[in-house]
């Protein structure tokens, strides 16, 4: 049978590739463009090469962000992690009691970013909000907006509050398909509680943890609502993570050339991160022989 | 090791039994003695897997007591009873090396170093794995996985029986054959006490010196392989073993003689009329073509020829009838009559064999 060529097929995907340019394609350029390029107003451009990517990964202000942020990251990774699977491991297996942990654990993804920062920003007062007041009271002077480790731990607590439960449900289905054999056969093995966790639990949640993990990671590694909300980036800027500083150097400062080179450097190592992720969890699913 | 004594047990899933349709596993008295080899042999869902929780201790029976011995550990759990078990499927700590997985029962129990290494060298061997024990149990093949799960199984030396869930499902049929006869020759040389549950009837004969049929929740009858086939106490031991199972013909029985719709077929023995639902059975094998006016007329339906044999379908008043005649005997086109040996034939009122009043030549068999 003959092949009909017809090449007005193409205008089909006009539409898509459109779309992509004006939402993804077009902005990235015009960040590409400013990256190599400095101004002093009136529209008029110089060429400036790769003289902002050099300043940016010799700025000591990145340096201190990024540090501020890797820290961030590892912290709440460290605390998340851990107690998801703490969580997943105390909740009940089926039953009524099942279905409303379930809901409970859920309920906090559902907050939208800002709120959540408005309800922490809240609650850590002193005059209003409880947590701050309790504090207050057992003699802890609570104030995160000038004190920088009352700054880091609202933020963390509150990272926590909004994100342990995504962990804990998912280590939780990772739970629910282990079969029933592996703990009887364990029963009968003697096997201690811990080496129940160690050999079967695990090893068998390992999957969904790595995914857990690259997205806690990922998402922590971008984060910029909350903390913008409750500390603003402060006191001073020692709440100030990548995007807080990158926002401040572009909208605040308006140093547009700098922000983009940092923008496009940013972007490259959430892609690197990601693809190192993948990588190893697609070699994980081989050696498993799935 | 201990003989193992089940006392009126009767499992139910349910909450609130009422009727006796709500036991998985209906009233049950039983004694396994110590150093036998026994198999539960039942259709899917019939209670085997029940029954041989509730032995190991991963499930408490609703009623009644299991001793072990003289103890009663009805509620005591698995590590009390020191049980070892095989699943259906492979269950590998997927993290460990073959080697370490077949020592972790010993581990957890505090062994001697020296004396788990060497164990696990032996039973490594036994298994055929003994190049693989450095390797990570990850990524292994079912077969492979299902082997570490038996040698896991088999590991400890004090057990007081070891109980196997239709361990070799997930086998290649050319390695079932091998491990049974190895499981076998392993119960030979340390006498544990071995129940091995499954569906296969051949798994079941070639394993075990006594054969358990369950159907229905129910034990329907304990025997050699030799007592399951001569005189099935059971309609179902009669269909279920046997390959084809046993001819069953509804009949009126009075004297030595049943009345299969209005023909005599003579019996091996005397039987006052037993009362309920009344059939006769016989086995294939027992069962010869004739063309003569003698024996029950049948229509023939087909004839299939397994190589060792031929297999005769035939219909017998909408019953269906089958015989097993020599390979290679032509089947003459008038034949069409089917005659039963007559001490062959054993007597059924609602599914249970009926004892003759005065035997003939019927073997002698022991009691349930």
């Amino acid at each position: 049978m003959d092949k009909v060529q017809n090449n007005k097929a193409w205008f089909l995907v006009l539409p898509v590739l459109v779309l992509v340019a004006f939402s993804a394609v077009i902005p990235l350029m015009t960040v590409v463009n400013y990256s190599v390029q400095d101004t002093f107003g009136n529209n008029v451009f110089f060429w400036e090469g790769l003289g902002w990517f050099r300043d940016v990964l010799t700025s000591d202000r990145v340096h201190a962000a990024l540090g501020r942020q890797l820290a961030f990251s590892g912290i709440i990774l460290a605390i998340q992690i851990p107690l998801g699977i703490a969580i997943a491991l105390c909740m009940p297996k089926r039953g009524f009691w099942a279905s409303v942990c379930l809901v409970l654990m859920a309920l906090p993804l559902l907050i939208p970013w800002n709120v959540v920062g408005t309800i922490w920003q809240i609650l850590g007062r002193t005059d209003i909000g409880l947590f701050g007041y309790l504090l207050d009271k057992i003699g802890v002077s609570w104030n995160y907006a000038r004190n920088p480790v009352h700054a880091w731990v609202t933020v963390v607590i509150m990272d926590v509050w909004h994100w342990t439960s995504l962990v804990a449900l998912l280590a939780y289905a990772g739970l629910q398909s282990i079969p029933q054999a592996y703990y009887q056969a364990a029963k009968i093995d003697q096997a201690s509680r811990w080496k129940v966790f160690r050999y079967i639990e695990l090893p068998k949640m390992q999957g969904v943890l790595l995914i857990a993990i690259l997205l806690r990671f990922m998402d922590s590694f971008m984060i910029y609502t909350e903390p913008f909300v409750v500390t603003g980036g402060g006191p001073g800027s020692a709440t100030s993570f990548l995007s807080i500083d990158l926002v401040k150097m572009a909208l605040g400062q308006f140093d547009l050339g700098p922000a983009a080179a940092f923008s496009i450097m940013y972007f490259l190592v959430i892609l690197l991160v990601s693809w190192v992720f993948y990588t190893v969890m697609t070699n994980l699913d081989k050696a498993e022989g799935r | 090791m201990a003989q193992i004594t089940l006392d009126n047990l009767a499992h139910s899933y349910l909450p609130n039994p009422q009727s006796e349709d709500d036991f998985a596993l209906k009233q049950l008295d039983h004694v396994w003695k110590d150093g036998e080899a026994y198999a539960l042999l039942g259709a899917s869902g019939c209670g085997k897997s029940t029954l041989l929780n509730i032995i190991s201790g991963l499930l408490v029976p609703s009623r009644g007591r299991i001793l072990f011995g003289d103890r009663d550990v009805t509620h005591q759990d698995t590590v009390a009873r020191n049980i070892a078990q095989v699943f259906q499927f492979p269950v590998v700590y997927d993290t460990m090396t073959v080697g370490d997985n077949l020592a972790f029962p010993l581990r957890n129990r505090g062994m001697d170093p020296a004396y788990i290494a060497a164990r696990v060298q032996q039973i490594a061997g036994m298994i055929g794995m003994q190049d693989l024990l450095k390797r990570k149990a990850r990524g292994l093949t079912a077969d492979a996985k299902q082997k570490i799960s038996l040698g896991r199984g088999m590991v400890r030396e004090d057990v007081n029986a070891i109980l196997f869930d239709e361990p070799l499902t997930v086998i290649d049929p050319h390695m079932k054959w091998e491990l049974r006869t190895q499981l076998k020759a392993l119960h030979n040389e340390f006498g544990h006490t071995m129940i091995y549950v499954t569906h296969d009837q051949t798994e079941a004969l070639t394993f075990a010196d006594k054969v358990v049929v369950m159907h229905d929740g129910r034990v329907v009858q304990l025997g050699t392989p030799e007592e399951l086939f001569d005189t099935p106490e059971h309609t179902f031991v009669g269909y279920f073993i046997g390959s084809p199972g046993m001819n069953l013909i509804d009949a009126e029985v009075s004297g030595d003689v049943a009345y299969c719709g209005g023909h005599a077929v003579a019996l091996g023995g005397s039987y006052t009329a037993p009362g309920g639902k009344v059939q006769i059975g016989i086995r294939p094998e027992f069962v010869t073509l004739s063309s003569g006016s003698q024996g029950l007329p049948v229509t023939i339906r087909r004839i299939e020829d397994v190589g060792r044999h031929q297999i005769l379908r035939a219909e017998f008043e909408g019953q269906p009838v089958n015989a097993i005649l020599p390979e290679g005997m032509p089947v003459p086109a008038d034949a069409n009559r089917l005659i039963f040996a007559p001490d062959r034939i054993s007597v059924y009122a609602d599914d249970w064999r009926v004892l003759p009043v005065h035997s003939k030549a019927t073997p002698q068999r022991e009691a349930v």
